[in-house]
């Protein structure tokens, strides 16, 4: 790799010796990579959080919150001060709620921490947005901007809905990067990376966020980390898919598969047409998606749960955003959650706020529902004591939360999911 | 008779190991995809769930999944459940990444497919530093 004479000073220790160990991290990276520079950006999303036992107990146990910074973003084994961050950087989710510590079985002592923590991160200068989203909260990169996010449902988002520029990046490597500005300029911050590899043609309308989750599920499984191409049926997409559509969408191609970069042809910014979305590519493979595609995703996707029998249902992965909390609102106004089950509503802290404002909080709460932020049951590892059977109306959900969990899941509309919530009974099925 | 096949190709991360292999044509997730306090892959429908690559040669096509690869490949080193060394053909940055956190060595862009040369169990070493893979099979051993 070359550097600079800013990264080398960077390097030799000219700002301190966080710095230096990012730097060398930035390094050691981009070497493994095959990278053969760095490249600017004022664009990092990450986590520095300690929201787990283990977590608390290495920071007690090695020196605070800069022994977690050291380690787990720097890969450091000595422990060093940490500077703010250099450039913008956003939070994102946590290992649970704060404010809901009790209900997600969070012990005192380890919210206490964090709160600590928390104090720690906003006096580094790292916005507390903590989402999976920031595209919903005010972080959207315009087109060509160089980030360093981490998430994969919103790399995806980022790469291929605003043309930002960014890997997937990990907890070290944007630990890195929000103390130099810099990262690897490799994979999707060059154009040469970011056109198309595989041609999908749709032989059906996708319209709703469940169909489109089940189209993003089917397709990562057959490209893996590779970039699809997606063509309506009939070469144009009738319906053009909204915010919630696509984060459904990317979040399930990143899951089954490691897609990180799509185009929708007539829709994204980078493919007004398919020569324009393969550049100098030819299609490696072109994959046909109508009903029985749609019907395997749909099995795959609820091939964990046999019993009908509801005990949990979750929604808001990726964050609801408002219009996803105002929908469910619609659906539950009116009725209650039944005795035997729970659900729990995911979304960021600062959307929880307008929910707040525009009474879908008091909606929610009057259901026997819960709104709540910062997290999730996949993040946290929190569901309602006993929860041996889940519903979910994210693709992305149903295919962690069983590993993670062990519980058996249902994959649906939200409507199904508010049905189940209320009856205590799964009855979705693929109309 | 000792028959031992060579294997050549570039270094991810430095140092020499060697092991058990442990070989997967499925893609590894790291956040959701393994149990970093065992080693163990979790993944629903993966063909190694159940399987703990701790200490062996972990052989695979490349990363998918979370951005929590790196994170939980680097709790699997402070756990000591890391794998001994991987070998893998597609470089993505979880990859790159949640290798160097690993501190294993690992190797990738071989002059033969990892996949097609070992099987588990065959015994691997690997010299990370100078690009040299040395498979030896497992009835041979």
């Amino acid at each position: 790799m070359r550097l600079n004479d800013d990264e080398q000073a960077m390097r030799d220790g000219r700002d301190g010796d966080a710095v230096a160990l990012a730097m060398d991290l930035l390094v050691r990276y981009g070497e493994a990579l095959g990278a053969e520079r760095l490249v600017d950006t004022n664009n990092v999303c990450g986590t520095v959080s300690a929201t787990t036992p283990f977590m608390r107990d290495y920071a007690v146990q090695k020196g605070g919150m800069d022994a977690v910074f050291s380690e787990f973003n720097l890969d450091s084994d000595r422990v060093v001060e940490i500077p703010p961050a250099k450039v913008y950087t956003t939070h994102l989710q946590l290992g649970f709620d704060p404010r809901q510590g009790e209900r997600m079985g969070i012990a005192d002592e380890v919210i206490r921490f964090y709160q600590k923590g928390e104090a720690y991160t906003a006096g580094h200068g790292i916005q507390l947005a903590n989402t999976c989203t920031p595209y919903q909260v005010g972080n959207v990169p315009t087109r060509g901007e160089h980030c360093a996010w981490m998430e994969s449902s919103a790399v995806i988002y980022c790469n291929s809905v605003l043309g930002g520029r960014t890997n997937t990046e990990g907890r070290e490597s944007t630990g890195a990067a929000m103390l130099t500005g810099k990262i690897p300029d490799w994979g999707y911050h060059l154009d040469e990376n970011r056109f198309g590899s595989h041609l999908v043609e749709l032989d059906m309308e996708v319209e709703s966020t469940f169909e489109w989750g089940l189209l993003g599920y089917h397709i990562g499984e057959i490209v893996q980390e590779r970039v699809p191409v997606l063509v309506g049926r009939g070469g144009r997409f009738a319906k053009v898919p909204n915010l919630q559509r696509l984060k459904h969408f990317g979040a399930a191609a990143s899951s089954s598969g490691g897609v990180e970069m799509y185009h929708l042809v007539g829709v994204t910014p980078e493919a007004m047409t398919v020569e324009q979305a393969f550049g100098r590519n030819r299609p490696v493979q072109t994959i046909r998606y109508g009903l029985a595609e749609r019907q395997l995703a749909w099995e795959k996707l609820n091939s964990t749960a046999t019993d009908h029998q509801v005990d949990y249902v979750m929604l808001g992965c990726p964050h609801y955003n408002i219009e996803q909390i105002w929908e469910a609102c619609k659906l539950l106004e009116g009725r209650k959650v039944h005795t035997n089950t729970a659900l729990w509503i995911f979304t960021p802290r600062a959307i929880k706020a307008l929910a707040d404002q525009n009474g879908y909080t008091k909606i929610i709460e009057d259901a026997g529902a819960v709104l709540m932020s910062d997290s999730c049951s996949a993040m946290s590892r929190a569901m309602p004591p006993g929860t041996k059977v889940a519903a979910l109306d994210s693709a992305k959900h149903a295919h962690y939360l069983p590993a993670i969990m062990g519980v058996q899941a249902w994959f649906g509309t939200t409507a199904d999911c508010i049905d189940a919530a209320c009856t205590g009974r799964w009855n979705g099925r693929l109309a | 008779m000792t028959s031992t096949t060579v294997l050549r190709g570039r270094k991810v991360v430095g140092g020499v190991a060697e092991g058990e292999a442990l070989v997967t044509r499925d893609r590894v997730s790291g956040w959701g995809g393994i149990d970093p306090r065992t080693g163990t892959i979790i993944e629903t429908r993966h063909e190694l769930r159940g399987v703990s690559f701790a200490g062996k040669v972990l052989v695979f096509p490349g990363a998918k999944g979370s951005s929590g690869w790196s994170n939980q490949f680097h709790l699997t080193r402070l756990l000591g459940t890391a794998p001994a060394a991987m070998l893998f053909n597609d470089m993505t940055t979880k990859i790159a990444l949640g290798a160097v956190v690993t501190r294993a060595p690992a190797m990738t862009d071989f002059d033969q497919d990892p996949l097609g040369l070992i099987e588990t169990g065959d015994w691997v070493k690997v010299d990370a530093d100078r690009g040299v893979v040395e498979i030896t099979k497992r009835g041979n051993r």
